[in-house]
């Protein structure tokens, strides 16, 4: 055989070997996936997960454009894999269905910042604050959130995360102050209002709770699964 | 079509044998008066392809000392949407391997598919417009990113319609650089050869598929980011590697004057590359919410490409064995043995990282950038300098004008890319265990890298220093300001033994 045919086939074999083992096979077997739900006498009830919409979709939107995923991964590795359950960031591992609507998925491969998989969950809202920090909001709510996007370090003191300012407008008062206002220092007369991107961003940020059960994954602790 | 690469009257008058086996060292069999002929016919597209690589690598440095910056003092540049650190990142990897990399990598490969194949490039204009069309489409995906238009999969950010005009620029170059090889008048081609025609192919399938992932049915959450795993795997370890150890493999023989070691390592090696390094993908998603066959899949591809990291390496280094004095005297063996070397160390490195023992310590830290910049950098770059040290006087008739400047281009990419690595392995190392500590808090887990920032700044500020000399040198030698053709710039006078 001619030795520069089969330096082709040979190359083309070994794409096609590897586009078949690291893409049709997995996409075999995930690409029917649906979402979780019980039937309860032709009643279809508990459905897990549900499509991005609305405020949420518009948030993943502002999430992608700014990056977010380059510092903030969204997944759980199981026990086996790291502490992330122990260290309490999630109840338990994230598998492929929790993701079924996520065009892109936002994985993220760096934790610069924690893991946002469950941010909005009840245990994350819950979570006490910082003790040093100027702030000191009672719950990690979505007034905590915006403050944060706008100056981390107020209640983050030593955070590494970067102000996103310009998700927020400075404004003159005009009558009564907006009951956006952030609760930030500003000169007599101004007010500090967030844009409707980073309403929609902490919209989606309080949306992402991955501690829903699924059968095909045990949860760490049942008690707080089976809510 | 035929006459388009017709090979050289010459050849085709008085051949010259073919010899047995095959040709262990390079293209030295044919006369200099036609190697010059082949020379002058890449010139073109080759200085365009250098040259616009260059403007790339200059941009890149300019982002990654800022990302660099950014991680040490988050504020710098916040308030400037299109600066944050959200964005700048993955222009930064986006400029630095579409750009620098793809650009400088084809530029060397069309001069040593020419060289190689004893064939001159016709209708240059085709290279050159390819290359312009991938440039306007990267451009268009590089301020799409910085204004907050990207895909969303890391590694493949770069919107979908400016990776189309990037593709038809592909397209031209690569049925271009294929017909160099199908009318190349040397019938064996050289192991430099195999892996430059398997970079042209694997990497437009890849990055087509990857993108095509996006829209078809039924692919979805977590195979989305399967696929872009693969396919950004497959950009640094096939595209990249393939392009570096190509050029390894020509420029070491070549300047210490002595065939490649044994040529059925060389084979080896390239087999067990080629079979395994495509199936290494999912190890980026190790742990992940992945099926977990496809991850062990990858890690056992990973293992098995041992056989490649020590064929490649023995034959390399066994070729240079005896002449080690060169990288003291040529700037393309010093440039090129640290990529070589860089390559093992490199590999070894990702290996050892694919383990799970070792994976659920180092992955979502900094150790993973040290083992993409050891690639991108340390490796596949050092050698493409090298090999533009080697190529460039060919092309413009005179040599590099000052080896204190050759130098000075050294010491910061090796010192600076070096530096770069140790310190975002120690940071990855440090994160990594306060990350498998349950008790360690999230403000604990990010002081741990707080140490470390100073280091990567000063690495990337090296870097930088290099890039602006190497620049400068560039530049020099296309204003043809250098030292009369002839004998190439050394570091230091060689005896008669080794001069090339």
């Amino acid at each position: 055989m001619n030795r520069s045919n089969f330096l082709l086939c040979g190359i083309i074999g070994s794409f096609a070997l590897s586009t078949f083992l690291l893409v049709l096979v997995p996409q075999m077997q995930l690409g029917g996936m649906q979402p979780q739900y019980n039937n309860e006498e032709g009643k279809i009830t508990d459905i897990y997960p549900i499509e991005n919409r609305g405020i949420v979709a518009a948030g993943r939107a502002v999430y992608v454009s700014e990056g977010c995923m380059y510092c903030h991964s969204q997944q759980i590795r199981d026990e086996q894999n790291g502490a992330d359950i122990d260290r309490g960031w999630g109840v338990r591992r994230t598998v492929a269905r929790d993701y079924l609507f996520d065009s892109p998925p936002l994985l993220g491969s760096s934790r610069i910042g924690p893991d946002l998989a469950n941010v909005g969950s009840a245990t994350w809202r819950n979570e006490p604050t910082d003790e040093d920090a100027m702030y000191k909001p009672a719950k990690r709510d979505a007034a905590w959130e915006l403050l944060h996007l706008y100056d981390p370090r107020t209640i983050v003191k030593e955070s590494n995360m970067p102000s996103y300012r310009y998700l927020f407008d400075k404004r003159p008062i005009s009558g009564q102050r907006s009951v956006d206002a952030l609760d930030v220092p500003v000169e007599d007369g101004w007010e500090i209002v967030p844009t409707s991107e980073a309403k929609e961003l902490v919209g989606y940020l309080l949306s992402l709770d991955r501690s829903h059960p699924l059968k095909e994954v045990k949860s760490a602790t049942p008690e707080v699964a089976a809510k | 079509m035929t006459t388009a690469f017709a090979s050289d009257p010459v050849s085709t008058i008085a051949p010259v044998p073919t010899p047995a086996v095959s040709p262990a060292s390079a293209d030295t069999n044919y006369p200099p008066a036609e190697r010059a002929a082949v020379d002058a016919s890449a010139r073109g597209p080759v200085l365009f392809f250098f040259g616009n690589g260059l403007l790339w690598l200059m941009l890149a440095t300019v982002l990654g000392l800022i990302t660099s910056i950014q991680l040490a003092y988050p504020s710098f540049l916040a308030d400037v949407p299109f600066l944050s650190y959200g964005r700048i990142w993955p222009a930064f990897t986006n400029t630095l391997c579409f750009g620098w990399g793809s650009l400088a990598g084809l530029g060397v490969t069309i001069w040593l598919l020419a060289r190689l194949g004893r064939v001159r490039v016709k209708l240059p204009g085709v290279l050159i417009t390819g290359a312009i069309f991938w440039q306007v489409g990267l451009t268009y995906g590089i301020i799409g990113i910085l204004g907050g238009k990207t895909t969303g999969l890391e590694g493949l950010e770069i919107p979908t319609g400016s990776a189309i005009l990037m593709m038809i620029g592909y397209g031209l170059i690569v049925v271009w650089a294929l017909m160099l090889f199908s009318f190349r008048s040397q019938s064996t081609p050289f192991i430099s050869v195999w892996y430059l025609v398997a970079a042209l192919l694997w990497f437009p399938w890849s990055f087509a598929l990857a993108h095509a992932a996006r829209f078809l049915p039924n692919v979805t959450g977590v195979m989305q980011g399967l696929v872009a795993a693969w396919a950004s795997q497959n950009f640094l370890s096939v595209w990249l590697t393939a392009i570096g150890l190509a050029a390894a493999y020509y420029l070491i023989p070549k300047v210490v004057n002595r065939p490649v070691h044994s040529y059925n390592l060389a084979a080896y090696g390239f087999w067990s590359f080629i079979l395994f390094t495509g199936l290494t993908g999912a190890v980026r998603l190790s742990g992940g919410p992945i099926p977990a066959w496809v991850v062990t899949l990858s890690i056992a591809a990973n293992i098995l490409l041992l056989v490649q990291i020590v064929t490649v390496t023995t034959n390399l280094v066994l070729t240079m064995r005896g002449q080690y004095h060169m990288v003291y005297h040529s700037p393309t063996i010093r440039f090129t043995f640290f990529g070589a070397i860089a390559f093992t160390v490199a590999s070894c490195l990702s290996l050892f990282a694919s383990l799970r023992s070792v994976d659920r310590i180092v992955h979502f830290t900094q150790f993973q950038n040290a083992e993409t910049q050891l690639i991108i950098y340390s490796f596949f770059s050092m050698v493409i300098f090298g090999a533009i040290y080697y190529i460039l006087p060919r092309l413009v008739g005179c040599e590099w004008l000052s080896s204190t400047m050759i130098t000075i281009h050294f010491w910061g990419a090796a010192y600076g890319g070096g530096l770069l690595v140790v310190v975002l392995l120690l940071s990855g190392l440090a994160t990594g265990y306060a990350l498998t500590d349950p008790a360690a808090t999230v403000r604990q887990i990010i002081e741990t890298s707080s140490v470390y920032l100073a280091g990567a700044i000063l690495g990337w500020l090296l870097i930088a220093v290099g890039h602006l000399v190497f620049g400068l040198h560039f530049l020099l030698m296309l204003l043809r300001i250098g030292q009369p053709g002839g004998e190439p710039t050394l570091f230091s006078p060689i005896g008669e033994e080794a001069k090339h």
